[in-house]
């Protein structure tokens, strides 16, 4: 059926092969024929034959081999799910001699337009690493590089190839550990608990203990287990989260970032989510956040009745409540949970009473007050008929006799009369012991036991034997007139058991006891050896001394190292450089620089940024970040070395808030390129109906507190966005104030609407068209930046040329960036960590002479010192390999106060890989990178406006396929005076 | 992660095995038979056992045991999570999660599992997303693809996927746009033997099947928002809107999910909706005992108790039962020792009775313990905790969606200690 022509045929075939492989059937002998198929155009046949594959391929390796060219074929193909199971089936085939196949394929998949394929690299990453450990290094690479990506799809899977490679790395985690923090609520659940159980580790590596004040003698283990154990508690960690702290010990900011964005996630349906939250919280937070460890009792006895157990509860659920239940028992309320325990002993489930008995003694010994009770009740239960329950209420009794047994004589009188009846030989075991330690209290029936022992020795267990020996010894020590023979036999019968213990043991205990004229000292301290006074045991919890193990995991529920399992490590002493982690603040802390100054908008973010945070924004985070950065900024200025990096924090969420809308407009932006002139009034008409739901929402979204959410765009639509132009930023602001104006008006009737969905352009258009309505309406007014000269132009790039060779003019430097109306300055290096300098770049999108394949990146340097610094210049440049970098000349001095810009060359080979460098001073270096956004890639070209027509005209129909791209600009429409348009194509992408 | 899945039925036999890395001897399992023959109960099969190089990881769900293999650190209950995912993508695509159902859709469920997991890791938990990548069975579909040759799977990519809202699906169209809403209360308590509640919980969720076109936003609000606290969400629900307003405010899946469960503990707030009676003894001698129980409406805010079931674990000496019942059936189930007394419709003007003698193995000594009683019921119209949903409305589309909501409560875990 596999040979036939016949799609239906071969998949029928195929679906009966998965059934048998599903079975367990063998169906290697099938490999040739099914490997055939893998090329096959229907799908479904496909995906069989990938099944069948990758379940077979390790052991037919040279016939497996034959299908590679197929995956290889796959990973090119314009189908991103194409791309990515090909990926998968290639990194899933178990064989080693395509290692460097899927090597290659892993990294340029890493490198993927598609999120999806860059995930499916993640997960292929530790696929590789099974099969060829020494390909590590390399893997480290690229999960660097997956770590730095911004999309909530790859951190996951990223994450979880992180812990699986190279979980010691904890240095790549640094400058992602913003990034993760802020995109965690919007990953998938499952990448959540990866990430959240990491960075639990990482925040143990580079926090310091915020309980570090607090005696660490309060913490309670036992207690501590079950602080976190039920979800019970969650609720009521997250109201106590909210307590303000007030200790002398300062929290990281970023420490605090963690904990705040973690929080939510209490409220997720997934109960491993929860968990891993709750463990997060239980390591790190401040003890009056997780309700105070040492109090933990208190947190769960509201929900003390939560734990009473139901007969039709499984026994594992049973032991576990009541465990809990235990531990919570306190003078207060011991007496309902004795009464609960009550009924509990009548169970039939006979596992069930045993752990209920154990733990009424560890209440019993816990609890002073009941112990007298408690002993009695256990006492009656001695006639229990069960002797399962009989038995294990001899241990319990045994242990509680030990702290008190002057006052129990009658108890143990009691207990020797049962060893006639009781077989369980753990309690005969404890009642012979109680006999032998208690003889003094029983002098009349304890040798009588030893005799009637002494006549079943050879019939007891083990453990029962031992015990005999012991009370035998210890009779003879203490009443040697009536046990001398008694003592003699049952060591002569011991001396020949067959257990070579029982032998040793009664070897060992004659020459002790009996005094001979060769037993040497020790005969003498024979007494006190044996009738020391021993100390009571403590009862102690089974679930004990797990909680060195990181909660929740599988280590802890076994109590067992499983393999894999990383350590969570002690606080340090001291906390690590903090600033390791600034460099992703930095990049996101990107201004636009205008020439004409717009307030609102001058923290505005970057296309670039634009992009990644559309992407990043969490699901429910714009009303997050409402309350976030605030804190955090509050947070920060209390801290006085933290303020600068939680005010940079605040501030970039800010700004994400404010590209919300404008990015609605965007879109906009371009249609409106393509109609010029419309009645205003109409238009405005129109937009008010139509845009209503975008435009108010946009606009609203920020009155209401910024409540609203409305990030339904796709991803591969926010990457569309970086088609948008620059000069767009003094429109938007203009549009923005006329719709926002506009929804104040409406406000009170418009329902909190949302965008509609955009994820199809083509649907949208019409719609869109219209808002553009309105917008060109706003538009028109706003020429800002517009009436650039051609003249200014050319001389400003030739400014920049200049530059590139001379660079020193500074004063001519602002207008190099004035066509573009807007670019965004990137920071290279903040004047905290630069000590005072500081440094900002951004790409000045002119055209760089001294090399045509260089991007210019315009640098501008900052003395922020009270002294001059000298020699600025580059050093040092690692750089991927095809990368070039073209350094400014040095510059000898920057006095204090001082600004200067220089323009560099990079050629980043049209890859988005940072150029890496150090920037020296005469007293310093610094390490620095520049990472270009995808649309900076650009050679700027000069079109005439005819020209520029016709290319925007293929552009646009490109748009649908290639998502990062060109887009004109730089001057307005409404002058009409500009000869030619300046455009940025995209170099090859 | 995981590594290994294997499906075994109640009667032990392993009816599919998958493996996402290498493949595993399905004599692992060995220890999974073990751990099942000590237990008893298939409910007291522990959760997470250790062999000598891996861990098996297992739920036991419709008679299903999912036992999965593990070789490395993993929160179990990451493991356990997933496995329920499992199953309950398996009832969604087949209306019921069965060794029958599995077993007749062994090919879809390959590629399902397929799916959801890459290299042991979750790829695609989402119903919706798989929907677009697998599509589920039906009679018209199968048919349609045996003829034309077409296939059940996905060729390009899940919408869902790349957007931030992965579990919507673009695209969607209804000709009737409908949403409704399933509030349902479950009510778990126990009661001591004089009928005093020791412990009363609800646990209530809210189901909703939603079929809109577009990319609809809506927003639930209750009439006593104050009821909740605590609650978990599906991943759509805007947790801050919540917080601030106590609304609901989501953009949903396409189709059946639960949007949110909660969780109310306050003993006063947990009315009991029915009385027990019951009066059940064994005599020393004789090898008999007797059994009396009586049921009637406590605080049922004038609805009807229907589907009343009476369930009693026997001791394992009592060997049959001789009663009477003043309504419904009663069955005696000798090897199971369930007694299951099906009440049906409670009547408060006749309270249903259950009156008789039991006779127990002669020679045994009579059981200590009393059976305690399951009860089950059910009542309609009501969420007994007194939740309300006030309104829902729809914004982003503009059709007029139809709008329902029912209530329903029942009983959960419900048990009177005798």
């Amino acid at each position: 059926m596999l040979d036939s022509n016949k799609d239906s045929l071969k998949l029928e075939a195929m679906k009966r092969i998965v059934a048998m492989i599903a079975r367990g059937k063998n169906a290697s002998d099938l490999f040739p024929a099914v490997v055939k198929n893998v090329a096959c155009k229907n799908i479904e046949v496909k995906k069989l034959v990938y099944v069948y594959l990758v379940r077979y391929a390790e052991e037919q390796q040279d016939l497996a081999l034959l299908s590679i060219s197929t995956f290889q074929r796959g990973l090119k193909d314009p189908n991103q799910l194409i791309r990515a199971s090909a990926l998968r089936v290639l990194s899933s085939i178990r064989v080693t001699i395509i290692v460097p196949i899927m090597m290659l394929a892993i990294k340029e998949a890493a490198s993927d337009m598609s999120p999806y394929v860059r995930k499916t690299a993640a997960h292929a990453i530790p696929k590789l690493h099974s099969l060829d450990p020494e390909q590590k290094d390399q893997l480290i690479e690229v999960i660097e590089k997956l770590l730095a990506d911004k999309t909530t799809l790859v951190a996951g899977s990223v994450v979880m190839a992180f812990e699986e490679v190279c979980p010691d790395r904890i240095d790549l985690i640094h400058k992602n550990y913003r990034k993760l923090c802020n995109l965690l609520i919007d990953v998938e659940e499952w990448g959540q608990v990866v990430i959240i159980n990491m960075l639990t580790r990482y925040a143990r590596t580079q926090f310091l203990n915020p309980n570090v004040n607090e005696s660490l003698l309060e913490e309670s283990s036992e207690k501590a287990f079950y602080a976190s154990d039920d979800e019970e508690d969650e609720d009521k960690k997250a109201e106590v989260t909210t307590l303000e702290k007030r200790k002398p010990y300062v929290m990281d900011p970023d420490h605090r970032l963690l904990l705040r964005n973690t929080k939510p996630l209490l409220q997720s349906r997934n109960a491993a989510v929860v968990m891993a939250v709750a463990q997060l919280y239980f390591h790190l937070a401040p003890k009056a956040e997780v309700g105070i460890i040492a109090k933990a009792l208190g947190m769960f006895e509201p929900y003390l009745k939560s734990f009473y157990i139901r007969s039709t509860d499984p026994t594992q659920i049973k032991i576990l409540k009541l465990e809990v239940l235990t531990n919570l028992a306190n003078e207060a309320n011991i007496s309902t949970i004795l009464r609960e325990f009550q009924t509990y002993i009548k169970s039939m489930d006979k596992d069930f009473v045993a752990a209920s008995i154990q733990a009424i003694g560890r209440c019993a010994t816990n609890i002073g007050e009941v112990r007298d009770t408690c002993l009695n009740g256990l006492v009656q239960l001695l006639s229990n008929r069960d002797e399962l329950v009989v038995a294990e209420s001899v241990v319990v009794i045994k242990k509680l006799l030990q702290m008190q047994p002057e006052q129990h004589s009658d108890i143990i009188k009691h207990m020797a009369k049962l060893i006639d009846n009781i077989q369980v030989p753990m309690a005969r075991a404890s009642i012979l012991w109680l006999i032998g330690e208690y003889c003094e209290h029983v002098p009349k029936i304890a040798p009588d036991v030893l005799r009637k022992m002494a006549k079943s020795f050879t019939n007891e267990e083990d453990i029962v034997k031992l015990q005999i020996i012991n009370l035998a010894a210890k009779l003879y020590l203490t009443n040697s007139k009536q046990t001398k023979l008694l003592t003699q036999y049952v060591l002569n019968l011991a001396k020949y058991d067959q257990n070579y213990d029982i032998r040793d043991r009664a070897r060992f205990i004659r020459q002790l006891i009996v005094p001979t004229d060769k037993s040497g000292a020790l005969n003498k301290y024979a007494k006190k050896l044996f009738l020391a006074l021993k100390p009571a045991p403590v009862l102690e919890s089974p679930f004990k001394d797990r909680d060195h193990f990181q909660l929740g995991s599988l280590s802890h529920l076994l109590n067992a190292k499983a393999a894999g399992y990383q350590e969570l490590p002690d606080w340090p002493e001291s906390a690590p450089d903090p600033s390791v982690r600034n460099v992703e603040v930095i990049r996101l802390l990107e201004r636009v620089t205008t020439l004409t100054s717009i307030p609102d908008w001058s923290k505005c973010s970057s296309r670039k940024d634009r992009k990644e945070k559309k992407v990043e924004k969490p699901f429910y985070s714009d009303s997050e970040g409402e309350s976030g950065p605030t804190e955090s900024a509050d947070s920060g200025n209390s801290s006085a070395s933290g303020s600068d990096e939680s005010g940079s924090g605040s501030e970039s969420e800010e700004s994400r808030e404010e590209t919300e809308s404008e990015e609605e407009e965007e879109d906009e932006e371009e249609e409106k390129k393509k109609r010029k002139k419309l009645d205003k009034t109409k238009a405005k008409k129109q937009a008010e109906e139509s845009a209503e739901s975008e435009q108010s929402s946009g606009a609203e979204d920020r009155k209401r507190g910024r409540k609203a959410v409305k990030n339904q765009k796709s991803a591969s639509e926010s990457e569309s966005e970086s088609e948008s132009s620059e000069s767009e930023d003094e429109s938007e602001e203009e549009s923005e104030e006329e719709s926002e104006s506009d929804t104040d008006v409406r406000k009170n009737k418009t329902p909190v609407s949302k965008q509609p969905p955009k994820q199809s352009k083509k649907e949208s258009k019409k719609e869109t068209q219209e808002m553009s309505l309105l917008d060109l309406d706003d538009f028109e007014p706003a020429p800002a930046s517009a009436p650039v000269t051609p003249v200014n132009f050319l001389s400003s790039s030739l400014v920049s040329d200049l530059e590139g060779l001379s660079l020193t003019d500074t004063i001519l430097a602002p207008t190099t960036i004035a066509p573009s109306g807007s670019i965004k300055m990137y920071e290279l290096l903040h004047r905290i960590t630069g000590e005072g300098l500081a440094v900002e770049y951004c790409f000045s999108r002119q055209p760089f002479s001294p090399d045509p394949n260089m991007v210019a990146v315009q640098i501008q340097f900052t003395n922020n010192t009270n002294s001059e610094t000298k020699n600025l210049h580059i050093e040092d440049p690692r750089l991927q390999s095809g990368m070039r970098i073209r350094e400014f000349a040095e510059i000898d001095v920057l006095a204090a106060g001082e600004s200067v810009t220089v323009v560099m060359g990079i050629d980043f080979c049209d890859s988005t890989q940072a150029a890496n460098f150090q920037l020296c001073t005469h007293t310093r270096k610094f390490f620095v990178s520049i990472q270009p956004p995808v649309g900076e890639l650009m050679t700027p070209t000069f079109l005439t406006e005819n020209n520029f027509k016709k290319e925007q005209g293929e552009r646009t129909s490109a748009h649908s396929r290639f998502n990062t791209h060109s887009c004109p600009t730089d001057c307005s429409f409404s002058s009409k005076h500009l000869s030619f348009f300046s455009s940025y194509v995209v170099v090859s992408l | 992660m995981i590594h290994s899945l294997f499906l075994i039925n109640n009667a032990g036999d392993l009816f599919l095995e998958k493996h996402w890395k290498s493949v595993i001897s399905r004599s692992v399992c060995d220890y999974f038979f073990e751990a099942r023959e000590k237990a008893v109960e298939p409910d007291n099969v522990p959760p997470v056992i250790r062999t000598p190089h891996h861990y098996l990881i297992n739920i036991y769900r419709e008679k299903i045991f999912f036992v999965s293999v593990i070789q490395t650190e993993v929160p179990p209950l990451f493991v356990i999570e997933f496995l329920h995912r499992v199953a309950e993508t398996f009832q969604d695509y087949f209306g019921e999660c069965s060794e029958t159902t599995i077993k007749d859709n062994v090919v879809i469920v390959y590629e399902l599992l397929e799916e959801m997991l890459d290299n042991g890791f979750p790829l695609a938990t989402e119903s919706n997303i798989l929907k677009e990548l697998i599509r589920p069975p039906t009679i018209l579909r199968s048919m349609v693809n045996t003829i034309t040759g077409s296939s059940n799977v996905g060729e390009t990519l899940p919408t869902g996927q790349l957007s931030n809202i992965p579990w919507r699906r673009a695209g969607v169209k209804y000709t009737n746009n409908e949403a409704y809403f399933d509030v349902v209360e479950e009510i778990d308590a126990i009661l001591d033997k004089s009928g005093t509640t020791v412990f009363a919980e609800i646990q209530g969720v809210i189901d909703a099947c939603v079929k809109l076109s577009g990319m609809p936003d809506l927003t639930l609000s209750f009439m006593n928002p104050r009821l909740l606290d605590d609650v978990s969400f599906h991943p759509c629900v805007r947790y801050k809107r919540w917080e601030s307003e106590r609304v609901i405010s989501f953009i949903p899946p396409d189709g059946n999910f639960q949007l949110m469960s909660y969780h109310i503990s306050a003993q006063n707030l947990v009315a009991i909706p029915i009385y027990v009676k019951q009066n059940i003894s064994f005599f020393e001698t004789g090898s008999s005992g007797r059994l009396d129980i009586a049921v009637g409406p406590k605080q049922t805010m004038g609805k009807t108790v229907e589907c009343l079931v009476v369930t009693v674990h026997m001791p394992k000496v009592v060997l049959s039962a001789n009663l009477s019942a003043t309504q419904g059936t009663y069955n005696y189930d000798p090897v199971t020792k369930i007694l299951l007394w099906d009440i049906g419709k409670l009547n408060p003007q006749k309270l249903p009775n259950l009156k008789g003698s039991l006779s127990l193995q002669s020679g045994a000594p009579k059981p200590e313990e009393n059976p305690s009683l399951n009860i089950d019921l059910k009542i309609q119209q009501l969420a007994i905790s007194g939740l309300k949903v006030n309104r829902l409305d729809m914004y982003g589309e503009k059709y007029k969606p139809f709008k329902g909501v029912k209530y329903v409560t029942k009983a959960g875990k419900f048990q009177v200690r005798t």
